[in-house]
This record gives structure tokens, C-alpha cells and sequence, in this order.
């Protein structure tokens, strides 16, 4: 999962009078990762170390000349490059103190850009499109400079790009309406165009970001309305001459983001990596209708990864330089580390998914939005069919209330009447067709029964879950709502349906579950095939005593410590054979152990537990790693239950979280001692295993000889 | 499209011997092998490397040189004998006694006037040779300890003589020894061990190279007698030389099993200044290289581990052709096996001993890829051990499985078999035309006998009950004096057929029991030959991978042949190394030709279209994964089976099910002595 850290400011902003503008022209980076450049909308240019939030120097243009365009460092000469009043090219080296002293020349026509690289030369690129190196224009600063747009043509967006082999420009135009991007080359010099695909009419592009990977040019760019499309422009050129007609431009929808009301105005999408995508501007899913929001979704999983609500207006500018994000905001201008893991499937659905349970959801649908939105384009054959069943549906159920009107009775009607309703819903109509709106609907349960203390309605909730078509990102409070409302069956739903509980929620259904009285847990309607797993598990105790009315008395030994050690020797079953939770609670645990996790990020959350909690959850998983190594139990019964890798994990999970503590704690002596046993004896046998491997490896290469014999008799057949 | 039950044999221990020595003919591109159990073979290297003779070995005949004069073969043995072998009635055609005690080498002068024997005495011994026989000439001056190698100057002045410790150089004329040229020890332990020189090279320019014992390849100037250059090759034997024919490359044999090259070559400055330097190892066998050949384009060699190794010398062949591939010749090119189809019996031929078997049974039914239950296991009915020294040249069972004949060089042996109560009786009273024979055969209906013998003739044979009376002798007319290598009758006994190694084919009829019509002759010696059961078509295939199909009847070839060789064999096709050593033809269809080499077995449907030469030649594969409705699309007339490896025999019994007999060269080396041994990593 990636994430966002905290933040800090780098500077203040003084935004214009209305606001409309954050007075930031541009970042850039400098000499390395922790330097940048920026420069304000007027006159000045600050060199910034960023860890230390401190500028080291500014430069500042003489009073009635403006900077038109933000200033970069030559990497090459260690001068950094400005533009003023769009002709003055301003070059002048850090230890330059006044910049009017600094070298100057004037071009003959408007330039749009400067865009330096490491180690590479600067290009110009002029409001006409042309574009120049900047020691060649340098040479001839009056040369002339040819017209590459039409008249009514002008750049948007500008960005170099650096391939293993060359640089490259790329920018993009508007000519009425109409969008192009413009591509570069240099040696020898041509000059690409292309037609971006119409959105509704009148949209623009907010934002565009550029990446390079493996000889193409990934463009991202965001539209108003939310959605987010991905070109892929190809470096190589593909020999059209110059003044060719422009080529259409393939595109495909990244992600269709929710926009709240209206269209977005100041939004900005930022390419992370090849699976992430940073977006400003834009609501939170989950946190009503404010656009100040900074988040990071997987573009191939459409999850949300990360969301952090930013201060005051968002305008619409964003930068990313080497895992930081630079984002002027309100009257500030923050930086915001990031980190974005290399995401899989396995971590999006979580390593420790079952095999078994991915195979059934593969059956029923991922929620994705692709399908949500675009379910037309997805797949048209499929829509024919569902299309006619909802027309007959439709025409059946004419008096029965929409998707639209549900929403709206959710907000104020009663618990009953939103049960019948949604109920209702939900029978009338095929789940695939209903999907997305039961994300909408659920979020609008949850937060209903959030803000009124006295709305909740666990059996549509946990119907809804039950489809599967709901995730967490989809309405994130649920699992906390359930946790509050002490709702355990829908946790343990929640818990086995969901792809992508957050580490944090998992941690506190972990701690919820095992500091719960167990008196309480047995209370709990719990789903059937998970309890008669635990009853086998526990059905190999043979102390009768312990199991009853399914309540061992032992696990209230543990919780009151050690005094009880010796009785417990009398007995015949030594204490790591006995269940020290009981059955319900055993069944909510095992729920938690087979969620997917990513232990970086579950390891600080599993420091809050408390010692006890910990001894006694490490009871539990000793009971189990013996109940699976000695009885040669694990998923012999085909039911869901927790593997041993997924226990061995947890164990050194929570070792690693708290071993310190655990090795002060008296009452953990002898499961500890008994843990190092195990592993003692586990590194003796992989050891021994390890000797052999080679032998094995070569076994199984060997081919499948098959003992013909000195005799057979055998069928062949030929063709 | 055919599906067969498929006997699979292993159980016939064929085991080759070593290979003891070789000599190339240069002139005629034949290459004369000797093995350990006195047998000879010839191979033609002009046609393919059929190996076109065998003369079978005898007791206690085991040639230790060879040596070709022209076109007569000499060897010489430890027995202290010198033979001179009939190469058209693959027989010793006389043994001289050289009465110097165990000969270790004989060598002939470049003028092909004299042999010269090395003997164990100390003696050389030169024999004038004449016209039908050789006769002893003189000694040479005799001198302690054996002479183990011989080599001539090609002048024929000189003789050069690997002996213990030391070569010397004899004056051919005076007899004298004139040269001494001592030969170090080992170093080590060795150095009390005297050093034997193995072979020995005498070039023209009075060079010699000698390989010795302790595992150096020694240049002397034998002029002055002084030692120019030492290689040290190995640690073990260098035990076998040979040089090429212009002087510019010489090859050396060792215990490890590896060749080395060495090559007369100008270091730098001009090209007088050319010395021996060492070029190229190959490493092809496992056990000691006893035998060596430089012809002119590859080095041949042999030794323990049987087989015989072509090895194309990169710089006098164009690459990635066909004469660029190494070649393995392990098994021979003619059938060991004779199967009687109708009682299902197995005749295996050993040197010593002939083996009959009778197969297994099983009645259950497979689908392709099954092993079926064995209901009855295959059992050994007899071994007959043979008569006399000689080995077994020829043997054949009779399809009913009533008669056996084996033949030796020396006699015919006729026997009746009572299978049921597993009786042998032997034929006392035989034709007295019937002494020997080099191919047998039995008509299908086991009422005849054909035996090759001498100038490519057949002697008819009749059986009855209990006894055989001599009927006929076809003789072709055009009076080649090869051998038959290849006899085959038709079903229905109306035609015979034999190929002899001049690439002759006669057909003959049998009705009125003369010669019907030759075969036009082809270049390629002929490795099988069979007549098709209903349309008397004659099929034969060469040595060079060519197939013919000859119609008996209309006397030409036909149509389908002339198709074929318009069309061309698929290059895949003639890129194999090991002939076609049978064919037989399904009665199930007659468009079925089943023929067999050692790595395969194919079945040619002669009503599919022949493969072009970019489809794919082996499509088993190909054609199983497809459904039954593509086949027909994909599939041609080669259908070819490389399920079982090494054949030595496949059939088709009369129940139309399949044998095959496999001897997997695996088993063959699993039962060599252990090689020398070599240290290897941490061993």
C-alpha cells in the first residue's frame, strides 16, 4: 500500500487577491533530490533545501520585470536559466548575488519555457512552438524563430523527457476546443503531432503528467469531470514528415474519479509510478464533497492507496520530485514524502489470501471501475442481456422506489422502513447490475448510523457485504462502525469479504476481538462453517472439564497468570494443548489471521497491544502451530482456516512488535521458552534439509524414467 | 491411422567388441576394422560409411595389425600368424606361422613389395609378397626385448621400430641397425617401468613420431638420431598413431580416450621453419582409443568401448554440411535378429552361440501409451552353442518356427525344431553344395532354404519333414564375385531377390528357377531389400538414404519411385547416420511400407503425399495434439517413431503386432571394463 507521511511547509504563499492563483510559477529540481528551485508568479526565484525546510538563497528580478517562466538548473554548467518579461533569457550562477548583474540576452520572439534535464542541454521552447538549444540560441540570440503553431494555437503544458538516448520535448496545445500534444525529437529534428481524443465538449485537460518507460512516453492527464486518461506515446517516431495531418491518439481510462458536485476546477494529476497515480483537488471518496484532498490511487487496482486533506484552497499545482510531493495550498507550501511499494496483486488483495477464497471471488466480480462506469464499453455483449432483464424489471417493479430515492430515505426514513426498502432492493435486482450503487448505498448506511446513535442495521449491512461487491475503500467506516456497534458477525463478514482492510482496522478488530470478555464472544451468532472448525480444533482437548457449555475455564488462568502453572501440570493434557480462548473468540481470531496484511505497515499498529493481550494471543497461535504440526489437521475439511505460514507469520509478527516487553514479562517465560524450542527445532530440521536440497533438486530433475524392463508389451498409435 | 501392440525386447544382450586395430585405404576409401574377437569389418567410407563386409572372428584369431596392400588385407595376431583375408568370400583365404613368436605389428613398404612383421623375439621379419600367397624373405638384424611398432620410410630404405625403451632405425636392405634412439621413462613411479613405444610414424622428410607409454608424443630427426620435441599428452598410454597422407598431421590415441592433433605447421618466420605443434584434442570415447585412421578429411578412431568414432576435421570439410557431422558408428549394419512371424520366435546371433526365444503374450487391449499386463513372459527355448572356432557368419529361423540354420565359414548346420516339446534335431545328411554360406534365408511357407555363397550365387535348398535336398544354383549372369550381403524371398515364394556389395540386384524367378531381371544399378550399396506381398514390387534403400520400388513385373521402376525421386527425399530424411536395415510391409495395408534404422521406425503410407522439404519431417507430435479432422491436413507419408531407441530388429509378427528389439547403448557401456582413471575435481 502506498502512503502518504506527514508534511511539512516549506514556505508561505502570498496567493493573489482572489485567490485564484497560489503565486508558485514552478519547482524545480536542483543539484539533487533534497534541492529545489522554485519560483513565484513575480519576480523572485529561492533555492531550497528541503529536509531542512530552509532557503538557502533568492534571487529577485528588478522591480517591473516579471519571471514568465519558472527557472531550472543547468546541471551541466551549475547556472540556473530564468525567463523575464518573456524575451530575457537570465543565466547566473549561485554565488551571484544581484540577478541585474547577471548575464542577459534577448530573443527575437516569446519563449513559453526553459526545460533543463541532468547532464543535458537546456532547451527553449517558444510560445510558437519552435524550439532551440539553449547554447545554440545563445550563439544567435536574434535569430529568427519560425511559427510551428496556427494562429490561434497555444500551449497548455510543456514537459522534457529523457530517454536512455536522447531528450525529448513534449507539450500540448489548444486550438478551439480542440487538444494536441506535440512531440520533439531531436537529431535529427522532428516534430510529432497528435490529436487527443474529445471529451465531453468544452473539456480540457486540467492536468498532464509524462513518464518514460521502455521506449514510450506515458501520458496521464485529467479531465474535469473526474476521469483520468492514460496515452501511450511511442518514442520512435513513426516517419511521418512534417506538417502531416495529426494523428489521433489513442487513450485509455486510467480511473473515473468521483467529483463531487460540478466539475473540478484546480485539479491536478501526477504520474507516481507505473501503478500510481497522485490526484489534488479532487473529494475524498469517503469525506463528503471537499476537493482539498490529496490522494494516491492504484490505477491497476482502481483502489484508494492513500488520502491526506490539505488546509485552505487547493490550487490545482502539484509537484513530484524523488518520493516527495510539493503542493501549495491555502497560505502554505507544503512537501509531502510519499512512498509507493511495489505494488502486486497479492499485496492488493493481501499475501496471506487464501488460495480457495481468491478462486471463488474470481467467480463473482472485483469491483472495478472500469466495469462501474464503462460497463457498456467492458463488455457490450453482457449489457445487452442485463439491459433486457432490467427493462422487464423495471416494468414490474414500477412502484417500487429507485436507487436515487433509497439514497434519499435513507438519510431520515426509520430503521424498519430503510431495512424493507433496501431489502426490497436487493431481491428485485441482480447484484452484478446493482454494483455501483451498493457502494453508494452502503456508505450512506454507515453514515447515517455513524452521525445517529440509535440508526443501525446490521442485517442490510451484512447482506450487502455478503454480495461481495463491496470492498473497504468503498466505505471505509464500516468495519469501525460494526467494531463500535459491537456487531462481531459483521466484522468476521467484513474481515473474510473484504480485499483491502487497511493494517490500522485490522489491528483494532485484532485488539477488540481478543480483549473481549469471552463470555461475551460466545453471545455472538458467528457464520457456522467458521465454528465447526474451531470445534474440531478444540474437539482434540481432552480435558472434558475445559469444554464447558464450549467455555475453557483455562483461558481465564492465563488471563490471571501464572499462579495456576502447577495444577495445570497435574492434569494429564500439557497447557499448550489447551485452547486458551474460547470457541467464538478462537473463531474471530482466525478471521484476523487470515486477513491480508503488509507487515511494515501492521507492525507499528501491533506495538498498541498490551502485554497480556499479546501473551495470550500468542497462547492462541502456539495452540494452533501444535494443534496443525501434531494432528496434520490444517484444511483437511476443506473449511476456511487459517494456514500455517499465516500462523508462523503472525507469531514473528508479534514477537517482533514486542519482544522486549515479552522477555521482561514473567508470565510469558515459559511460552517463550517454549516458542524458542520450536524454532530450535525447526532450524535443526531445515538445516538438515537444506544438506539434502541439492539431491532433491537433482530428483526432481531427473527424468521420470519410467523401468521399461527387459520386457513389455505396449500399445503405440500412429498418425 | 495405425495403431499396433508393440513386443518391446530388451533382453538380447548383443555385445560388440573392442576395436583392436585399423587401416584405411586410401585408394579405395574402404576402412578395415579388426575387433577383439578376431571379426574384421569393412566399411566403404565412399558410400556412407556402410559398413559393407563382416568376416566373422575365430577363436584364438585376434588380429592386433592391419595392413592393406592394394586391394588384399593383411593382418598379423598374437597367435604369431600373418592372414591374408578373402574379401569376396569373407573368409581367411591363408595364415602364414612367422615363427618369431606373438606378432605385435606388421607394416607393408610403399612400394607394395614387402611386408614387414614385427614379432616378439626381437626379430623384423620381411615377406615378399606374390601373387596368391607371401613368402619369407629374411630377418632383419634381431635384438633384445619385442618389437612392439613398425613403420616403413616411404622411400622403402628404412624401417623404423618401436621397441622397449628405445626405436631403432634398420637399414630395409642391409638389415643393420643404424640408429638407437632411446626413449625417456616416466617420471615417478613409472621410472622403474620400462616404456613401450606403441606406434610409431616414419615421414618422409626422415622425421619419426613415436607414442609411448608414458604418455608422450615424441619428434625425432631420424637422420642424425636425435629427439627434436616431446608432447606430453597424457598421463596414461599414448597407444595408437596415425598420420595423414600428405605428412601435415598426425593423430595420437590415448588410454583417456582422447585424440590429440598435431600439425606441421610454420610457427612465424617463413615457412621452412615449420615444426610439430599441437592443435586439437577430441574427446569421443571413454575408454582406450586402440585404433586410429587420418584419412583425408577426419580422423577415425577406436578402441574399448566398441564404437567407431568419424570424426570430420572442421578445416577440410565445409561446414554444416552432412560431411561435417561426427559420426557414431556403434551397431552393425545388418540384422542380428531373425524373427519367425508365424510362431513368433525371436533367433538372436551371437558370435558364440545362437539364442531363441519365444515371445510374451498378452491378451489384454490399450489404448496408445498403455503397457499392457504380460499374461505369459517371453522364455529362452534354446541356446545352441556353436561348432568349431569359427564364429557364427549367418543365421535364420524359419517362419514356422520349424527349422533353424546357422553357417560359419567353415560349416553349415541345419536343425529341426519340435517347438512344442522344444526339441533340436540336427540334419545330419546335408547337400554337399551346402558347406557354408554368408546369407541365409527361408521361404515363407518354410519349405525352402536359400543360402548366398560363393560369386553371388544362391543355392535352393528343399525342405521336408525331416530332411533337405539340393534343388538349384541361381547364379546371375553377370559375374560379380561380391558377396550377397542381402537375400530376401517373396511371400509367395515366386521371387527371390539378392544385393551383393557391387550394388548389384538380381531378382529371380523361382517357378522356373532362373534370373528374371537385374536392377539397374545404383551407385549406393543397397541395405535392404524386400518384395511387396501383393504387387511384387521390388523396394530397396541405399546406403545414401535413397528409396527405389522396382516393379518386378513391368521391370521398371515405378510410378510412386519416380515421384519420389522427382520429388526428393526430405532433407531430415537423408541427414540420418545409420541405414535402413530392414523393411517389411503390412498385410493390413499395402500402401504400408514399415522400414527401420537404429534411432527409428517409420511407416511410409504410399497414398499420402510425399513431405516437402520444409514441412516438417517428424510430426508424431504435431499430429497428436490435433484433432482427428486437421490430420489428414498436417500428416504425410513418412510416419516415423522415435519411441524406441537403438533398434536392432523391428517386425511385424502375423498377429500384426509389432517387435521391436532395442539395445540401449547405455546397457552396451554399462558392462565395458572400467575406464582408466582420471582425476576429476575432488575425486
Amino acid at each position: 500500500m502506498a502512503a502518504l507521511y506527514e508534511g511539512y511547509t516549506l514556505c508561505g504563499l502570498t496567493p493573489s487577491q482572489n485567490l485564484s492563483n497560489s503565486g508558485i510559477q514552478g519547482v524545480e529540481p536542483e543539484r539533487d533530490s533534497d534541492h529545489v528551485v522554485v519560483t513565484d508568479s513575480r519576480r523572485s526565484v529561492t533555492l531550497f533545501k528541503v529536509s531542512d525546510q530552509k532557503s538557502l538563497s533568492s534571487w529577485t528580478v528588478k522591480q517591473g520585470q516579471t519571471l514568465t517562466c519558472s527557472a531550472v538548473y543547468n546541471s551541466k554548467t551549475k547556472e540556473y536559466v530564468a525567463v523575464s518579461d518573456s524575451k530575457v533569457i537570465r543565466i547566473w550562477k549561485e554565488e551571484d548575488i544581484h540577478l541585474d548583474k547577471a548575464f542577459k540576452a534577448t530573443v527575437s520572439s516569446d519563449i513559453w519555457r526553459v526545460h533543463s534535464a541532468a547532464e543535458l542541454e537546456p532547451v527553449v521552447l517558444f510560445q510558437t512552438g519552435a524550439v532551440r538549444f539553449l547554447d545554440s540560441l545563445l550563439s544567435a540570440p536574434k535569430q529568427p524563430i519560425e511559427d510551428v503553431l496556427a494562429q490561434e494555437e497555444a500551449i497548455r503544458w510543456s514537459t522534457n523527457v529523457v530517454t536512455e538516448s536522447q531528450q525529448l520535448v513534449i507539450f500540448t496545445t489548444e486550438q478551439k476546443g480542440d487538444n494536441f500534444l506535440y512531440l520533439q525529437r531531436f537529431n535529427p529534428n522532428t516534430l510529432q503531432k497528435y490529436r487527443l481524443e474529445g471529451e465531453e465538449p468544452g473539456l480540457s485537460p486540467l492536468s498532464f503528467s509524462a513518464s518514460y518507460k521502455d521506449k514510450h512516453i506515458r501520458l496521464v492527464y485529467l479531465y474535469p469531470n473526474g476521469h483520468v486518461y492514460q496515452s501511450i506515446v511511442p518514442v520512435r517516431g513513426l516517419g511521418a514528415d512534417e506538417g502531416a495531418p495529426a494523428l489521433p491518439l489513442p487513450r485509455s481510462l486510467l480511473l473515473a474519479l468521483p467529483v463531487g458536485e460540478g466539475l473540478l476546477e484546480a485539479a491536478s494529476a501526477q504520474v507516481l509510478d507505473e501503478a500510481h497515480v497522485a490526484v489534488v483537488g479532487l473529494p475524498h471518496p469517503s469525506a463528503g464533497a471537499g476537493k482539498d484532498f490529496l490522494c494516491i490511487w492504484n490505477t491497476n487496482f482502481q483502489t484508494l492507496q492513500a488520502g491526506k486533506e490539505m488546509k485552505g484552497k487547493i490550487y490545482g499545482q502539484l509537484w513530484g520530485y524523488s518520493n516527495k510531493l510539493f503542493i501549495p495550498h491555502g497560505k502554505s507550501f507544503s512537501v509531502i514524502p510519499y512512498e509507493c511499494p511495489k505494488s502486486s496483486l497479492a499485496s492488493a488483495l493481501g499475501k496471506l489470501r487464501q488460495t480457495k477464497t481468491e478462486e471463488s471471488k474470481a467467480s463473482t466480480s472485483v469491483p472495478s471501475w472500469n466495469n462501474i462506469l464503462h460497463e457498456d464499453k467492458a463488455n457490450p455483449s453482457k449489457t445487452v442481456e442485463t439491459r433486457k432483464t432490467r427493462t422487464t424489471r423495471k416494468s414490474q417493479s414500477a412502484p417500487s422506489l429507485t436507487n436515487d430515492q433509497i439514497m434519499e430515505l435513507i438519510k431520515t426514513a426509520s430503521v424498519a422502513e430503510v431495512q424493507k426498502e433496501v431489502e426490497g432492493l436487493l431481491s428485485r435486482t441482480d447484484v452484478q447490475d446493482l454494483q455501483p450503487s451498493l457502494g453508494q448505498l452502503a456508505a450512506a448506511l454507515v453514515s447515517r448510523s455513524l452521525g445517529e446513535e440509535a440508526f443501525y442495521t446490521p442485517s442490510i449491512l451484512a447482506q450487502l457485504v455478503q454480495t461481495r461487491c463491496l470492498c473497504h475503500s468503498m466505505c471505509p467506516d464500516l468495519v469501525l462502525l460494526a467494531l463500535e456497534k459491537k456487531d462481531y458477525f459483521l466484522c468476521q463478514l467484513c474481515l473474510q469479504f473484504f480485499p483491502d482492510i487497511p493494517e490500522a482496522v485490522t489491528c483494532a478488530c485484532l485488539k477488540t476481538f481478543i480483549s473481549m470478555p469471552d463470555s461475551d464472544a460466545e453471545k455472538v451468532n458467528l457464520e457456522p462453517e467458521s465454528i465447526s472448525l474451531m470445534e474440531t480444533l478444540m474437539a482434540g482437548e481432552r480435558d472434558p472439564v475445559g469444554l464447558q457449555n464450549g467455555f475453557s475455564p483455562a483461558t481465564n488462568d492465563m488471563d490471571q497468570a501464572g499462579g495456576t502453572e502447577a495444577e495445570k501440570k497435574e492434569t494429564t493434557t500439557p497447557p499448550e494443548h489447551i485452547c486458551p480462548v474460547g470457541l467464538h473468540k478462537g473463531v474471530l481470531l482466525n478471521e484476523v489471521l487470515m486477513t491480508a496484511y503488509s507487515d511494515f505497515f501492521l507492525l507499528p499498529h501491533l506495538k498498541d497491544l498490551s502485554p497480556q493481550h499479546v501473551v495470550l494471543f500468542l497462547r492462541y497461535l502456539q495452540f494452533l502451530y501444535l494443534k496443525y504440526s501434531q494432528d496434520a489437521f490444517p484444511q483437511m475439511h476443506g473449511l476456511r482456516s487459517p494456514t500455517l505460514t499465516q500462523i508462523m507469520d503472525w507469531v514473528c509478527l508479534l514477537l517482533d512488535a514486542h519482544f522486549t516487553v515479552l522477555a521482561m514479562t514473567p508470565e510469558a517465560k515459559g511460552l517463550l521458552h517454549n516458542l524458542h524450542t520450536f524454532v530450535k527445532s525447526q532450524v535443526r530440521l531445515f538445516s538438515e534439509l537444506g544438506k539434502i536440497e541439492g539431491s532433491l533438486h537433482e530428483l526432481n530433475k531427473m527424468k521420470v524414467n519410467k523401468d521399461i524392463g527387459q520386457y513389455s508389451i505396449e500399445v503405440i498409435e500412429l498418425f | 491411422m495405425a495403431e499396433f501392440k508393440v513386443h518391446r525386447v530388451r533382453f538380447f544382450d548383443y555385445m560388440p567388441t573392442a576395436i583392436r586395430a585399423m587401416a584405411f585405404n586410401h585408394r579405395t576409401e574402404r576402412l578395415a576394422v579388426a575387433r577383439a574377437d578376431g571379426a574384421l569389418e569393412i566399411f566403404n567410407f565412399a558410400d556412407n560409411y556402410f559398413q559393407e563386409k563382416v568376416i566373422p572372428g575365430q577363436d584364438g584369431r585376434a588380429a592386433e595389425a592391419l595392413c592393406w596392400l592394394g586391394q588384399r588385407l593383411f593382418s598379423a595376431g598374437l597367435n604369431g600368424e600373418i592372414t591374408e583375408y578373402d574379401l569376396e568370400n569373407l573368409r581367411p583365404r591363408y595364415t602364414v606361422e612367422a615363427y618369431g613368436g606373438p606378432i605385435w605389428s606388421i607394416s607393408s613398404n610403399s612400394q607394395g613389395t614387402l611386408l614387414a612383421v614385427g614379432c616378439e623375439d626381437g626379430t623384423v621379419k620381411i615377406f615378399e609378397i606374390l601373387e596368391d600367397r607371401i613368402q619369407f624373405q629374411r630377418n632383419l638384424d634381431r635384438q633384445k626385448g619385442r618389437i612392439i611398432s613398425l613403420c616403413w620410410h616411404p622411400s622403402g630404405t628404412l624401417i623404423a621400430a618401436g621397441m622397449m625403451d628405445m626405436i631403432k632405425i634398420f637399414d630395409a636392405e642391409s638389415g643393420r641397425a643404424t640408429h638407437r634412439l632411446l626413449v625417456e621413462r616416466g617420471v615417478g613411479a613409472s621410472k622403474s617401468r620400462e616404456v613401450v613405444v606403441w606406434s610409431i610414424v616414419f615421414l618422409s622428410d626422415h622425421t619419426i613420431i613415436s607414442g609411448d607409454s608414458a604418455g608422450k608424443v615424441q619428434v625425432w630427426d631420424g637422420l642424425t638420431g636425435t629427439l627434436v620435441r616431446t608432447h606430453l599428452v597424457t598421463k596414461w598410454d599414448v597407444l595408437a598413431l596415425s598420420s595423414s597422407q600428405d605428412e601435415s598431421s598426425v593423430v595420437a590415441g590415448t588410454s583417456e580416450g582422447t585424440v590429440v592433433q598435431f600439425q606441421f605447421l610454420s610457427s612465424n618466420v617463413g615457412p621452412q621453419d615449420k615444426e610439430w605443434v599441437r592443435t586439437r584434442t577430441f574427446k569421443n570415447h571413454s575408454h582406450d582409443v586402440r585404433a586410429l585412421a587420418h584419412t583425408d578429411t577426419a580422423v577415425v578412431s577406436g578402441g574399448m568401448d566398441t564404437q567407431l568414432v568419424v570424426r570430420p576435421l572442421l578445416d577440410k570439410v565445409e561446414k554444416n554440411t552432412q560431411e561435417s557431422a561426427m559420426r557414431k558408428i556403434a551397431f552393425p549394419h545388418r540384422s542380428l535378429v531373425c524373427c519367425a512371424k508365424k510362431a513368433g520366435l525371436l533367433l538372436f546371433q551371437f558370435p558364440d552361440h545362437l539364442e531363441l526365444w519365444r515371445l510374451g503374450e498378452s491378451n489384454g487391449h490399450g489404448s496408445p501409451g498403455d503397457s499392457l499386463p504380460v499374461k505369459r513372459k517371453p522364455e529362452k527355448l534354446i541356446q545352441l552353442k556353436r561348432k568349431g572356432e569359427d564364429h557364427i557368419s549367418c543365421s535364420a529361423v524359419s517362419p514356422c518356427g520349424g527349422w533353424l540354420a546357422y553357417s560359419t565359414v567353415s560349416s553349415f548346420r541345419l536343425y529341426r525344431l519340435q517347438n512344442n516339446t522344444i526339441s533340436v534335431t540336427k540334419v545330419s545328411r546335408l547337400p554337399k553344395d551346402l558347406r557354408s554360406a554368408q546369407q541365409l534365408c527361408f521361404s515363407s511357407d518354410s519349405t525352402k532354404l536359400f543360402a548366398s555363397s560363393c560369386r553371388s550365387s544362391v543355392l535352393v535348398v528343399d525342405l521336408n519333414q525331416s530332411d533337405c535336398k539340393y534343388l538349384h544354383t541361381l547364379r546371375p549372369k553377370s559375374g560379380s564375385s561380391q558377396p550377397v550381403h542381402l537375400l530376401c524371398v517373396s511371400e509367395d515364394g515366386k521371387w527371390l531377390a539378392t544385393a551383393n556389395t557391387d550394388c548389384l540386384i538380381h531378382v529371380f524367378n523361382l517357378d522356373k528357377l532362373k534370373l528374371h531381371c537385374t536392377v539397374p544399378v545404383y551407385s549406393s550399396c543397397p541395405t535392404a531389400i524386400a518384395i511387396h506381398p501383393t504387387n511384387s514390387n521390388l523396394v530397396v534403400v541405399h546406403a545414401d538414404q535413397q528409396i527405389f520400388e522396382y516393379s518386378l513385373v513391368q521391370k521398371e521402376y515405378t510410378e510412386w519411385s519416380r515421384k519420389l525421386q522427382k520429388r526428393g527425399l526430405h532433407p531430415l530424411w537423408m541427414e540420418r547416420d545409420t541405414p535402413i536395415t530392414h523393411i517389411a510391409f503390412n498385410p493390413k495395408n499395402p500402401a504400408h511400407i514399415i522400414l527401420h534404422d537404429t534411432f527409428m521406425f517409420c511407416i511410409i503410407d504410399q497414398n499420402l503425399p510425399l513431405p516437402e522439404a520444409k514441412t516438417p519431417l517428424y510430426n508424431q507430435m504435431t499430429l497428436r495434439s490435433l484433432p482427428e479432422s486437421e490430420r489428414i491436413m498436417h500428416s504425410h507419408a513418412f510416419k516415423i517413431c522415435k519411441h524406441f531407441q537403438h533398434l536392432l530388429c523391428v517386425r511385424l509378427l502375423e498377429d500384426h503386432s509389432l517387435v521391436v528389439v532395442e539395445r540401449p547403448l547405455l546397457d552396451i557401456q554399462s558392462q565395458l571394463p572400467a575406464p582408466v582413471r582420471q582425476k576429476k575435481f575432488a575425486t
